[in-house]
């Protein structure tokens, strides 16, 4: 076991690094220039220039490369283009709402979605399964800001249940934080549920052909045991590894519902640094996530084990 | 909203393993008569027709402007003389914008751009993809190479990956359709691998080496024919995904030109209003959840019949 | 820790927290959504609205102009004009102090006016008529002139960008083409470095120290008195969520809500609507007079002939009570206003722009017009520029940008197929553009003048001539001539006077009208 996660930990190297150069090289690529940005109305040539000089964009594409990868080496993501804050500092200020945004989306979704798709296993073939099944459809065809717009509208303007932008911190309340992080959560989720929904669905159904479900049925065990104990158990590791390929899609959907309810995370500061050109945070930004990918289906591998006792390394 | 969401991606990556009969003479017969297919695939056609026929279909040009009837309810009428004298009058069936154009006209004219991103895209990825998946799964020593490029580019999340190359490069339908092809193809690529992994160890295949069959007739004649249904099915929900996304970049406002009429335009330029006028977001809303409605359930379809296997997971 | 027990203890943790914060709720918070996102902390390296009105919440100007356009004593006790009109003699007055608890001193300001000359256009005007500045004494500092101008005090009373705030020595030291790192000012508020989050919040509080004058407010001149503990902006760049939030109580202040969305707070219980800026904007379009065809003045005259100032203020804002038409140059209701001289251009006659396209051979060069797509005043213009330029006869090809992108590429000077540009569109808040000496798009001295680079000998001696009149009467017939002679030297054309009420909730008083969104003095009750 200990090996294994070892090699694994090995493997994401290149991974990583892949995703450094390629995030590096297409932002060197693009025919605008941050300096002209940065020296704004006024400026002539010399001072673009001479912001260039500043910012070490003048120089050789690959010493730009190897200093860059230095500083991250220690720990050091350069400092932002425009703002005058470490890269570093300002992911700091931001990362608390999307990570606030993705949790809550995570247990929603998981808690609604799994019954959902044990009930429609359950129910083959019967109402229950066509609505969750055409729910689940529905869930992938009606886009993100779509869902946002019509939530918005029902509960925060037509009845004033929720509020409807902004978050707040932990530290403002629990109440506060979550009331701010329902609306967002929800629309959100929607498109999580019904992937999850729709795996857990099918993997139920193949587990409930099993011998052993059948023998723990012929036992006289409850229905509900068979269910979520046997079944669901034997059912998981799909479940679980689309919970963890679906990290990506929440983080892409993050990026349009932060921008939707205004909430100042990681995804409106990623778009604002791709408006801006800034460089260092867009690298930055998009080298987290591809991190955050990375480990978490790490994880989603190490979670098999205990789930499938089958399964050893 | 990436490939990767839909859940017969999602299966194809986790069912690494995982055989592919060869399609078989009844097959077509089974695709026309599943209801899945009939239903998502006569919507997509009238779709198509819609995209098609667009200038026949009672619109106006998409991108006409008139300030003096901006923002109008649907419905509205206006009167107007045209260049030969005669007086006309003009209708605004899903209303207007801000800028005084004939919502029901862009709506239909962004059936175009919809579609021809949808169907460019799932064709481009599936082909690329195809072509590396292919090398990959034949050429053992190229493989760990070309499959640590596609994890890294993978490991991207795709909508920032679309949002990155769109916004960097000269806004337009080519850098949308690269940006939302580029992080489909990897997902492509495994697919085909996993065919051509297991295809490989099949006996007459090992057969076929063991005569001296040359590697193109190999791949030719035992290997693209498995890969076509997974493609095909896998190209549905590209498709899917890629109009979505495409209608996502232009919400944001870094997609396609906010003058050419597409779903996403039209939503992006109603956001703002949209508590006062809601039809801007409604309408284009509506054709553009039930055309990704209608691909989704077609690809449900197309995989119940071309891919049973794969079908039984999901 | 089980998940229950995670669930305990970050609830225990927020009770805490929450029960501490409560000590701290008597403050009083102004939230406050400006216009667009705060990015440059230095007003005087950059000309942008928002680095402008970060300015006057942290600093105090010398002069300031009140809401009748009069120029106003504010951080001067005294000013002494010699009787040759050569010696302007000013003394600070008492108990100005920055942020950091020193005392304000003259020395201060003459580093802080050379910094700003530097960077400032009608600061380097003024620079021409300047023999010497010194600090006499601790409070008191000396401007002699080569030649008489009127430049001096309105230069110094500009309200608008660059505007001449004072810095402390130190940092006014810094090289004008670089941003400043130290944000001390004398202001009426404080900026508070270490809660600002770039993109979402940046947060000020009341300057305790600071000594208002005794006049009532009055545009941006007159007592600035903090009324409130905090002022928190919170930028949004949803206008719609904006207004949303302030429906909702969320916020207290919208700088500026869209104008497609007025109605929905005009008709709300609970908010008001104020212009705050009388004087309004204005819309204009830039040549870039560089490359074909618009080098020649004539083609530029047909695009006057062809636009009309209705069809561009219809499109953006919508309702007659929001728009002027105007033709001055000068912003109607301002001192140079008038008609004089424009003619019946922007009539919209597409016959005479035909003629005139064919007088000067246009060969069906496409336009490159630039589009701006990501700010709600800007970009429903260049559409309605297409279709107008489109019947008078011109091919277009109009390119959507972000105002950033639009911003650098503005000032490439490269032919417009290779990443340069023929025309964009823009506005300026009137109180910028007064006078023919102020109005940046007038400036025609070629490689010197703002992108677009027109050159016009003609229209320069103009401008310096009103630059060293100091008789009203006189200055209004230069200011005549400058816009005359821009009729047959189109530098850019105005489209248009345009106004944008700010929204407040119902308990929110004191807002006082400014060419800039100026905070002091509001209440919140």
């Amino acid at each position: 076991m200990a090996s294994f996660i070892f090699k694994r930990l090995l493997a994401t190297i290149p991974v990583m690094l892949f995703v450094a150069v390629f995030v590096f090289l297409m932002l060197r690529m693009t025919p605008y220039d941050p300096a002209a940005i940065i020296a704004g109305d006024n400026a002539n040539a010399d001072q673009v220039a001479a912001i260039r000089k500043s910012l070490g964009l003048d120089q050789p594409i690959l010493s730009q490369f190897f200093i860059w990868m230095g500083q991250i080496l220690q720990g050091n993501f350069g400092e932002s283009f425009f703002f005058k804050k470490t890269v570093t500092s300002l992911i700091a200020d931001r990362i608390g709402p999307t990570l606030s945004l993705a949790t809550v989306t995570m247990l929603l979704s998981i808690s609604v979605a799994v019954p959902l798709g044990v009930l429609a296993a359950y129910r083959q073939g019967t109402w229950i399964d066509r609505v969750v099944m055409g729910f689940s459809v529905m869930g992938f065809s009606v886009p993100v800001f779509v869902i946002g717009y019509i939530l918005i509208y029902l509960f925060a303007i037509n009845v004033s249940w929720l509020p409807v932008q902004g978050y707040r911190p932990l530290s403002a309340g629990f109440g506060e934080w979550i009331r701010h992080l329902i609306l967002p959560a929800c629309t959100l989720s929607v498109i999580y549920i019904a992937l999850i929904a729709r795996m857990t669905r099918a993997s139920m159904l193949e587990v409930l052909s099993e011998d052993y479900v059948r023998t723990a049925r012929a036992k006289g065990q409850t229905e509900w045991k068979v269910l979520f104990r046997h079944a669901l158990r034997n059912a998981a590791v799909p479940i679980v590894t689309v919970i963890g390929i679906g990290i990506a899609l929440l983080i892409g959907g993050v990026v349009v519902t932060e921008s939707v309810y205004s909430i100042a995370g990681l995804g409106r500061l990623t778009v604002d640094a791709v408006l801006a050109r800034d460089y260092p945070t867009i690298q930055a930004v998009i080298l987290l996530f591809s991190f955050v990918y990375v480990v978490i289906n790490l994880l989603v591998d190490l979670t098999y084990s205990l789930l499938d006792p089958r399964i050893r390394y | 909203m990436s490939a990767q969401t839909n859940p017969s991606t999602a299966a194809a990556t986790v069912v690494a393993d995982q055989r592919i009969e060869n399609a078989k003479p009844s097959t077509w017969r089974r695709v026309r008569r599943n209801p899945s297919v009939l239903f998502g695939g006569t919507v997509l056609l009238i779709m198509a027709l819609i995209a098609i026929f667009a200038p026949f279909l009672g619109t106006r040009s998409p991108t006409d402007i008139a300030p003096v009837a901006r923002n109008k309810v649907p419905g509205f009428e206006r009167t107007v003389t045209g260049p030969d004298g005669k007086e006309q009058t003009l209708v605004y069936r899903f209303g207007s914008d801000s800028l005084g154009r004939d919502v029901y006209s862009r709506t239909i004219y962004g059936a175009r751009v919809s579609i021809i991103v949808g169907i460019t895209v799932a064709f481009l990825s599936v082909t690329i993809g195809l072509f590396i998946g292919l090398i990959s799964g034949y050429f053992r020593w190229l493989d760990p190479i070309i499959m640590r490029i596609m994890d890294g580019l993978m490991a991207i999340p795709a909508i920032l990956l679309a949002i990155a190359l769109v916004s960097l490069f000269r806004a337009g339908l080519g850098a949308v359709i690269v940006a939302i092809t580029l992080p489909e193809i990897p997902r492509v690529v495994r697919l085909v691998r996993s065919v051509v992994l297991s295809v490989r160890e099949e006996p007459y295949v090992e057969a076929a080496v063991t005569v001296g069959t040359p590697t193109p007739t190999l791949i030719w004649r035992h290997i693209l024919p498995n890969t076509i249904a997974p493609l095909i099915v896998q190209g549905t929900f590209i498709c899917a995904s890629a109009i979505l996304v495409e209608a996502i970049l232009s919400f944001l406002g870094i997609g396609i030109p906010p003058e050419t009429p597409t779903w996403g335009n039209i939503m992006a330029e109603g956001r703002n209003v949209f508590r006062l006028y809601s039809h801007s977001i409604l309408y284009p809303g509506i054709f553009l959840a039930l055309t990704v409605l209608a691909v989704n359930i077609l690809g449900d379809g197309l995989r119940d019949t071309l891919d049973p296997k794969m079908a039984k997971r999901v | 820790m089980t998940f229950m027990s995670k669930f305990k203890f970050a609830s225990a943790v927020a009770a805490a927290i929450a029960v501490s914060a409560t000590g701290a709720m008597a403050q009083k918070t102004l939230r406050f959504v400006p216009h667009a996102d705060l990015k440059i902390l230095d007003p005087i390296w950059t000309t942008a609205y928002m680095s402008r009105n970060h300015g006057y919440m942290i600093y105090d100007t010398l002069f300031a102009m009140d809401a009748d356009g009069n120029i106003k004593l504010q951080m001067l006790g005294k000013h002494d004009v010699s009787a040759d009109q050569l010696t302007h003699t000013m003394t600070l007055r008492d108990g100005l102090e920055w942020h950091d608890g020193q005392p304000v001193t003259a020395e201060d300001c003459v580093a802080s006016i050379k910094r700003w000359a530097a960077k400032d256009s009608m600061g380097q005007k003024m620079m021409t008529f300047v023999d010497s500045m010194t600090a006499k004494d601790a409070k008191t500092f000396e401007i002699k002139l080569k030649a008489p101008t009127g430049l001096v005090v309105s230069a110094l009373g500009k309200p608008s960008s660059n505007v001449p705030f004072m810095m402390p020595k130190r940092v006014a030291e810094t090289d004008p083409n670089k941003q400043i790192e130290d944000f001390t000012g004398s202001g009426p508020f404080i900026f508070k470095r270490d809660e600002w989050k770039p993109g979402n919040e940046i947060v000020y509080v009341k300057n305790p120290k600071y000594v208002p004058r005794s006049e009532p407010p009055s545009g941006v001149a007159g007592g600035k008195v903090v009324k409130v503990d905090r002022v928190v902006w919170k930028p949004m760049p949803d206008a719609q969520q904006a207004v949303n939030a302030l429906l909702a109580g969320e916020i207290d202040v919208i700088e500026a809500p869209t104008h497609d969305l007025v109605p929905l707070v005009k008709n709300a219980k609970g908010v008001k609507m104020y212009s705050w800026n009388p004087l309004g904007n204005q819309f204009t379009f830039r040549f870039n007079t560089l490359h074909k065809p618009f080098d020649n003045p004539k083609v530029r005259q047909a695009v006057w002939e062809a636009f009309n100032q209705k069809d561009f203020l219809e499109a953006v804002v919508g309702t007659p009570e929001f728009y002027k038409i105007c033709k001055s140059m000068f912003p109607c209701g301002s001192p140079f206003a008038s008609d004089e001289g424009m003619g019946n251009l922007s009539e919209s006659n597409f016959d005479k722009a035909k003629a005139l396209l064919k007088e000067a051979g246009y060969d069906g060069t496409p336009i490159v017009l630039m589009q701006s797509t990501d700010l709600a005043v800007l970009t429903n213009l260049a559409p309605v520029a297409k279709s107008l330029l489109e019947k008078a006869g011109f091919k277009v090809d109009m390119q959507s940008m972000d105002w950033q992108t639009l911003v650098a590429r503005r000032a490439k000077k490269d032919a417009p197929n290779a990443g340069g540009w023929h025309a964009f569109l823009t506005s300026w808040v009137s109180a910028d553009i007064l006078n023919p000496v102020m109005m940046g798009f007038m400036n025609a001295s070629g490689d010197k003048a703002m992108f677009g680079w027109p050159n016009d000998p003609e229209l320069e001696k103009i401008r310096d001539d009103f630059a060293r009149e100091g008789d009203v009467a006189k200055q209004k017939a230069l200011a005549i001539a400058a816009q005359t002679r821009v009729t047959q030297y189109p530098t850019h054309i105005n489209l248009g006077q345009w106004y944008l009420p700010g929204a407040h909730r119902d308990n929110v008083s004191g807002w006082v009208a400014a060419p800039a969104p100026v905070l002091w003095n509001m209440e919140i009750k």
